[in-house]
């Protein structure tokens, strides 16, 4: 049985951006591509997703203290 | 010129050759200076080696001392040695490679492929140690040589220099020899580069000899020249080298000159690390162990944390601190001294230039010390040419003023671990020799008075000085950012005071008031409440700013259903249009950590109010505490015969169930408690009875004592010390613990923890429970009891600080580059790498939190009701 990543409850939700999404969060942002944090190829969600070496992952979290918070990472 | 960057730094190895290359003189005698005192040439003075006398030139570039850097000189070595930073390199390629033939102990393309592994982790600028440490395993494991088939016999390494085959001991020109045999091939699959190091090279030929700048000789007060410890090495090294060497040539037998070898080898050892495990350290003729090569980096005195890290610096003063409560919270009180020593810069211009003329003029405390002309020079101001310069003072200069009241400093106490353990004050020059300070911020500093002693610097420039004002000013620390409280507010006294003050409804006729009021900036008395008096808690409204609050104080006894302002301990504190109606100020209200009082002004009226308020409070609350006294004897804490025979009652009692418990254990009749085994839920009920006794004791002490006491009105209050405290003194210390359990070590094949008690007594005499209070006495097996639960809390703390300390360390190191960036992000300062898309994912800064919560709904509500 294969298990989808996404649905356990430990881990957050994981999204591909499209390029026009990733070139405009870049700008918003004011930040260079390698700049952002990184997450592997290899890494099982990316794997999981399809994602490739230089797409740009919303991660969106949900936290008690914190609330919703939104992460990106650059694949790698 | 271009500015340059350093793009990286590789390290190599010296080789022999180069060493020679390097070297300007070789060094052959072991004399230093002659009988006239001058350097005896090809001496370890040699003046070739560079220059430390001022005055003198050097021989070999001609620079003075200060200009020139010095040169390295060499010696020959007599006999190969072993250099103990790298023998245990030497020990793993020594078994890595074949005895015979001195190729890696692998096949050719299995070694490319390692080779061609660690080319790529290099490319990617990555860590390769792995690899090479499965290169020296293997090889290591491989015991015949694939290249030319000898059968290989490991070597064994013993600390700090010695290799031994079997039985037989390798001479350091045996291993010379061997590494010689290494092909430059089969070094990188080592990860060694053969253009950087030749592994033969680490074993020494040639010993470079450091300049004389780098080991200066100090001249002592008796005129007698006293050497470097490097100097006095390197004496060592050349004597047994000349040694060697005369033996060697007169054919002395091998015994002799294997002993000296041994010796050349031990005086290497040291002479580039000191500390090495395995032979003694060469010590100095006082018994002083040596400070070599090694001892000169390392440590927290080396030259990394020592010299580069951290630094001394000028424009700045230590001293004792003590208390004076009549400074403002942003004030610091600076001995006359100290004020005359520390300077402030003046940069003169045509707008000011008579003002800092009359500094020149000056010839006593605010004057100036020093002036700097347009060109750079510092003239040190003297009576005698006082007149002249300021006869030639111009725009541009600069002059350097004493330190005088309204300066800005910064003040500092160690262990500095948050920002608040560095703050900026205003001076006050004052008399005496300690630097002064308002008890109120002893807690960001977590300084006292027992000894204490504070940093002081004087900024400099103009720019460092308007920072210091604005970011770094006591005031703007009063809210802590690690809990979005205030830090700085009323201690001890300050509460004590408080409470006195407030509590009740204690009445005060015109001439009292005007007394306690006096250092207050209160220019208006109100209505009186009763009939000419006023009320403790009108008094204390007068310096209440205009806020409306309310909560529950210190002393609160958490009914059960809460009567709010109808509270008949006067626990409920309601401020309305800053006049206290109803509770007393205790620790909740003004205290720092707590103060929510404090809390309040900060956030409706800023800052400088807060500093205002804290500063009345201060000094009202020193008033109050003098009207009535205070002060704590060892009567305080006596209780009458019948309270003493009821908590004797309460203990036997409980020593009685305890004992029972016992009878049931050991006649198997104790029922476990879920999960426990019966052992277990013996101890847990034990404790539990015994616990309650002690609490049951404390309450009937307390009782007796009654609210009057002054011990009990600093308990109940939060100025100082707990009810447990007290209890511990006046009725019953209770059971003594190590690791949360009842003391069971001491004799363990008999199973007691003295001698005064039968094997296996689980009593609570014998497992630490005393029953005397601190005032009583303890007999001698409850002291020693709690001489053994009081050593495990100095041992908790001495581990504890000191663990703490270098995970701080760590942290700091980890996180220093991170900034808060105008944008909200986290960023690394340097590279620009993104940490966090909004700071702690929330944004909040958590200085301004309240007490860690972004919102404060309940406050939004009242702010809301008010305005209506
Ligand atoms: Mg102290
Ligand atoms: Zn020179
Ligand atoms: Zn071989
Ligand atoms: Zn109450």
């Amino acid at each position: 049985m294969k298990v989808k990543l996404q649905d356990h409850i430990l881990v957050p939700k994981h999204e591909i951006l499209s390029e026009e999404e990733a070139r405009e969060l870049l700008e918003t942002l004011g930040v260079k591509e390698e700049e952002l944090p990184k997450i592997r190829v290899d890494d099982p969600i990316v794997k999981e997703l399809g994602a490739k070496r230089g797409n740009i992952i919303r991660i969106i979290r949900e936290d008690e203290l914190v609330g919703v918070s939104i992460a990106y990472r650059l694949v790698v | 010129m271009i500015p340059k960057r350093v793009s990286g730094i590789k390290f190599e190895v010296l080789g022999p050759k180069e060493i020679r290359k390097m070297s300007v003189v070789k060094i052959i005698t072991p004399e230093t200076y002659d009988d006239d005192g001058f350097p005896i040439e090809f001496g370890l003075m040699d003046p070739r080696l560079g220059v430390i006398d001022p005055g003198l030139k050097c021989r070999t570039c001609g620079g003075r001392a200060g200009e020139c850097s010095g040169h390295f000189g060499h010696i020959e070595l007599a006999a190969p040695v072993i250099h103990v930073g790298y023998a245990k390199l030497i020990a793993r390629l020594l078994n890595g490679t074949c005895r015979e033939c001195g190729r890696i102990l692998m096949k050719d393309e299995r070694r490319d492929r390692f080779i061609e592994m660690i080319e790529e982790r290099k490319k990617l600028g990555r860590e390769y140690d792995d690899i090479i440490k499965e290169v020296f395993r293997i090889t290591k494991s491989t015991k015949k040589c694939p290249h030319c088939g000898t059968e290989q016999i490991e070597v064994k390494f013993e600390k700090p220099t010695f290799y031994y085959e079997n039985e037989h001991r390798l001479t350091p020109r045996d291993v010379r020899e061997r590494l010689e045999k290494i092909p430059d091939e089969d070094l990188p699959a080592f990860g060694m580069d053969p253009q950087a190091v030749r592994p033969e090279w680490m074993v020494l030929t040639v010993l470079p000899v450091p300049p004389v700048t780098v080991r200066p000789s100090i001249i002592l007060e008796t005129g007698q020249r006293s050497e470097d410890d490097l100097t006095h090495k390197l004496v060592d090294i050349i004597r047994i080298n000349q040694r060697f060497m005369e033996n060697k040539e007169a054919g002395a037998p091998q015994l002799i000159l294997e002993d000296l070898w041994e010796l050349l080898q031990y005086h290497v050892t040291t002479y580039l690390d000191n500390e090495v495990s395995g032979i003694p350290p060469a010590r100095h003729r006082s018994g002083r162990p040596l400070k070599t090569l090694a001892q000169r980096l390392k440590g927290k005195e080396g030259r990394f944390r020592g010299s580069l890290s951290g630094k001394r610096v000028n424009f700045s003063a230590r001293t004792v601190i003590s208390p004076d409560p009549n400074l403002s919270i942003n004030e610091v009180g600076v001995p006359q001294e100290i004020a005359e020593e520390l300077t402030v810069p003046i940069y003169v211009t045509s707008k000011n230039i008579d003002e800092v003329r009359e500094f020149i003029l000056r010839d006593e405390h605010p004057k100036a010390n020093y002036v700097i002309r347009e060109d750079g020079r510092r003239i040190r101001i003297i009576e005698s040419n006082r007149d002249e310069l300021a006869e030639k003072l111009s725009p541009g200069w600069i002059v350097e003023r004493q330190l005088m009241d309204g300066d800005i400093v910064l003040f500092n106490r160690q262990p500095s671990l948050h920002r608040m353990s560095i703050m900026a004050h205003y001076v006050r020059v004052l008399p005496y020799k300690t630097f002064r300070l308002n008890p109120a911020v002893c807690p960001p500093y977590n300084a006292d008075f027992d000894g204490d002693e504070m940093n002081l610097h004087v900024p400099q420039s103009l720019e460092a000085q308007a920072e210091a004002k604005m970011l770094m000013a006591v005031q703007d620390h009063i809210l802590s950012p690690r809990f979005g409280g205030p830090i700085i507010g009323g201690i001890h006294d300050h509460i004590s005071g408080l409470y006195l003050l407030t509590r009740g409804e204690k009445l005060f006729n015109k001439a009292e008031v005007m007394e306690i009021v006096r250092p207050l900036e209160v220019t208006k008395l109100p209505e009186p409440k009763y009939d000419g008096k006023w009320s403790g808690k009108q008094i204390f409204s007068m310096i209440l700013p205009d806020i409306t609050i309310e909560f529950k104080a210190e002393i609160c006894q958490n009914c059960e259903v809460c009567k709010g302002v109808e509270c008949e301990n006067d626990a409920y504190v309601y401020i309305k249009d800053g006049v206290l109606v109803t509770g007393t100020i205790d620790e909740n209200a003004v205290g720092a950590f707590k103060g929510i009082i404090i809390d309040e002004i900060i956030r409706k009226f800023g800052s400088e109010e807060a500093k205002k308020f804290i500063d009345n409070m201060t000094k009202l609350a020193i008033r109050a505490i003098m009207y009535t006294g205070f002060t704590v004897g060892i009567d305080d804490i006596d209780i009458p015969d019948e309270a003493r025979k009821q908590i004797e009652q309460v203990i036997k009692e409980a020593e009685e169930r305890v004992w029972r418990l016992i009878d049931a254990y050991n006649q198997g009749n104790l029922e476990p408690m879920p999960g426990r085994s019966t052992e277990e839920t013996l101890e847990m009920k034990i404790m539990q009875e015994l616990g309650r006794a002690r609490d049951m004791a404390g309450k009937i002490a307390g009782k007796y004592l009654g609210m009057e006491n002054a011990a009990v009105i600093m308990a109940v209050s939060g100025a100082r010390g707990s009810m447990l405290n007290l209890t511990q003194m006046v009725a019953c210390i209770g059971q003594q613990s190590v690791r949360g359990e009842r003391i069971r070590r001491g004799y363990t094949y008999t199973d007691r923890t003295l001698p005064h008690f039968k094997p296996g007594d689980l009593g609570p005499e014998a497992r630490g429970f005393i029953r005397s209070s601190y005032k009583e006495g303890l007999n001698p097996i409850e002291f020693f009891f709690h001489a053994v639960g009081g050593r495990e809390g100095l041992v908790d703390t001495a581990v504890r600080t000191s663990q703490s300390g270098y995970l701080q360390r760590r942290l700091i190191n980890a996180l220093q580059d991170l900034k808060v960036d105008y944008d909200g992000m986290v960023k690394e300062q340097t590279s620009g790498l993104l940490i966090q898309f909004r700071y702690g994912q929330d944004g909040i800064d958590p200085m301004k939190s309240f007490r860690g919560k972004g919102v404060d709904v309940k406050r939004i509500i009242r702010e809301v009701k008010t305005e209506e």
